[in-house]
């Protein structure tokens, strides 16, 4: 629906927030597709159907949305690098794979992704929820923070790679290794939390010390935390209708913490 | 050497951030197709770069010439043909040379020409014994160095290169590449960070039969190119990716080494993994490195580097460079983003998202076993990323 037959379906009041509102995206021009989705929440839509994405850069960026006033995407596609850039409150609902950069430095809001996703996922997050059903690339959660109750959350069903949390500051990021799938054999990361300063790693599976930088600690979960990583192990199941029952069979034992040894690692570098 | 001040930048910014975009698509049964997937693909991905080169690759594109070297050679001026037709002439049995036919646009801006010439090198007397290919490679630095005003694109048999300043899909427009049929095809559009934006300096570099298409910087490039003198590469295109070329030339064709090892030693796993490998695998990589050091590139990259049989993928240990696989019957897909495969292939078998520093290789049903190396090293365990 174009914006013009969407003011005939309603002159009066503009679009209904609770219509979904269907654009095919194909041969878009990534700019042209954002313009119009802006174009038309700013005349009361809230709800879109993106179909035949292939690429199409940050969708979901240069939007708002409060908690009372949410506006939702679906994309049906693989929607291109930095999906979700610096967005401040929209949901953001993927059927495919998501590319790079997606939720890079995001302050609000909620994107699952039902497929993967690729390299420098959630980077400089500073709030809200991303949800990955399958992998991520390399150096996901790089410099995440946080600041009061803006806690950036980052769930992945699957593996993830190198470099992952490095330099994180802040925020907490959950691992579930497959657990999902009946845990098949998981290719050994390495550089986990290098330079990390701040926030948490909650990882479902052996560590091995050579995996992890010298920056980070591993230790079991406290009761708090445990009751953290079940609430959102809880969303992920609900996101991907996955039967809550399974939360259930998560080994709280099976999970490490990892966390900083400093909340300055480089303090003295230079001191010296 | 030889003036580079005519240089083909209608932007005339010299430092702009890097991204770049490479795809490339192989049927590893041989059968060739046209380039219109390929064209598709990589516009979709238009703003990976900024118009500042674009190019192709095609391999089984000159059927009715297959056992003569084509010489796809750019030309400043007029003149600057005739003086190098004359030392073609005066060095090769010339079977057949033609205008390469363009359809000119407006986009396209200031373009050289460009003439292909089917060639089989005259025996020289020598005091050595050379082979075709190396009298092929001498020539090709010969003209590149010293010959006023023009470049060699590429040099192998029964494939080429078209390449320059403008967008990807601009240049193939230009080139008519929708015409032509091969079996592997690769493309690049650009987005130059160090050198300048010219059109010996687009991508893909080529030698002999070897193609490669590059996203990312080489750090390594000075290090690369004094080892690689030694041997008689000389770097004349003023851009890091020319020493991919060559490294591989020099340990793939004259060398004997296989193409995954010659991965292993542009990429190999660092000293602290090396440490914790068995015995024989330690023994492989220090041996490697220790013989090929100077030939390690460092710095983010992928690449896509072809040759006839092969079309290899592969990024640099620590991925800084993106790079999707894709299959789909016979056909093997790699690409920086993927977007671009799902466009032009709707219903993938596979798609996969190769560990880095670990090649995912393609080749002809006929010549190998495994047509598909999916991008892990066995004696790592490694295991790509499904998406």
């Amino acid at each position: 629906m174009n914006t013009a037959q969407a003011k005939k379906a309603n002159p009066r009041k503009g679009l209904s927030p609770r219509q979904w509102i269907k654009i095919d995206a194909s041969g878009m021009y990534y700019k042209d597709l954002n313009r119009q989705i802006r174009g038309l929440a700013e005349q009361g839509a809230r709800k879109f159907d993106l179909q035949n994405v292939y690429g199409q850069r940050y969708i979901g960026t240069n939007l708002w949305a409060t908690e009372r006033d949410k506006i939702r995407i679906r994309v049906h596609g693989t929607p291109g690098s930095d999906m979700g850039a610096f967005m401040d409150g929209p949901e953001i609902e993927v059927y495919g794979n998501a590319q790079d950069a997606t939720g890079n430095t995001m302050n609000c809001g909620k994107i699952v992704i039902h497929g993967s996703a690729g390299d420098v996922l959630g980077y400089g997050m500073r709030g809200g929820e991303i949800y990955i059903r399958g992998n991520v690339g390399y150096r996901v959660g790089i410099h995440m923070k946080e600041y009061d109750d803006k806690i950036p959350t980052i769930v992945v069903g699957g593996t993830v790679q190198d470099f992952f949390g490095e330099y994180m500051a802040g925020g907490r990021i959950i691992v579930l290794n497959k657990f999902f799938e009946g845990n098949p054999p998981v290719r050994q990361s390495y550089f986990i939390g290098t330079g990390m300063h701040g926030g948490n790693i909650y990882f479902r599976g052996d560590v091995n010390i050579e995996q992890i930088g010298a920056e980070v600690n591993v230790i079991e979960p406290t009761d708090a935390e445990w009751k953290i990583i079940e609430r959102y192990v809880h969303n992920y199941c609900k996101a991907f209708d996955l039967g809550e029952r399974k939360v259930k069979l998560l080994k709280r034992e099976k999970f490490w913490r990892l966390y900083p040894k400093s909340t300055r690692p480089y303090g003295m570098l230079y001191a010296y | 050497m030889k003036d580079l001040s005519k240089v083909n930048n209608p932007y005339g910014d010299d430092k702009v951030i890097s991204q770049c975009s490479i795809f490339g698509m192989m049927n590893t049964t041989g059968e060739v197709f046209s380039g219109k997937e390929i064209i598709t693909a990589i516009r979709n991905m238009h703003e990976r770069g900024n118009g500042l080169g674009g190019g192709f690759a095609i391999y089984g594109c000159y059927p009715d010439y297959p056992d003569d070297y084509c010489l796809q050679v750019m030309f400043d001026t007029r003149a600057n043909r005739e003086e190098t037709e004359i030392y073609l002439k005066r060095f090769f049995h010339i079977q057949h040379s033609e205008e390469i036919p363009t359809c000119p646009t407006e986009v396209i801006k200031n373009p050289p020409d460009v003439y292909r010439y089917f060639v089989q090198p005259k025996v020289e007397e020598l005091h050595e014994i050379i082979s075709d290919d190396d009298i092929v490679i001498r020539r090709v630095m010969k003209i590149n160095t010293t010959l006023d005003g023009a470049y060699v694109f590429s040099s192998g048999k029964n494939m080429g290169v078209f390449k320059g300043v403008g967008f990807p899909e601009e240049i193939a427009d230009y080139f008519c590449l929708e015409q032509y049929d091969g079996y592997i095809w690769t493309a690049h559009g650009r987005f130059p960070t160090n050198t300048q934006g010219w059109w010996g300096g687009a991508h893909p570099f080529s030698l002999l039969d070897w193609t490669v298409v590059h996203n990312g910087e080489i750090s390594s490039y000075g290090a690369n190119r004094r080892f690689l003198e030694m041997y008689g590469y000389i770097c004349t295109m003023h851009t890091d990716t020319e020493v991919v070329a060559y490294a591989i030339d020099l340990l793939a064709r004259k060398h004997g080494l296989p193409v995954d090892t010659v991965m292993d030693i542009f990429s190999p796993p660092v000293w602290e993994q090396i440490d914790r490998m068995d015995p024989d695998d330690r023994k492989y990589f220090e041996v490697l490195r220790s013989t090929y050091g100077p030939l390690l590139l460092n710095g983010p990259f992928a690449v896509i580097i072809a040759h006839h049989g092969e079309m290899v993928a592969h990024t640099d240990r620590i991925r800084l460079r993106p790079m999707v696989a894709g299959i789909k019957g016979d056909m093997v897909y790699a690409s920086s983003e993927e977007s671009a495969i799902r466009l032009v292939s709707k219903d993938l078998e596979k798609v996969w998202i190769p560990v880095g520093g670990h090649p995912v290789i393609a080749r002809l049903k006929e010549l190998a076993k495994d047509d598909v190396v999916e991008g892990g090293r066995e004696l790592l365990k490694a295991e790509g990323m499904e998406v």
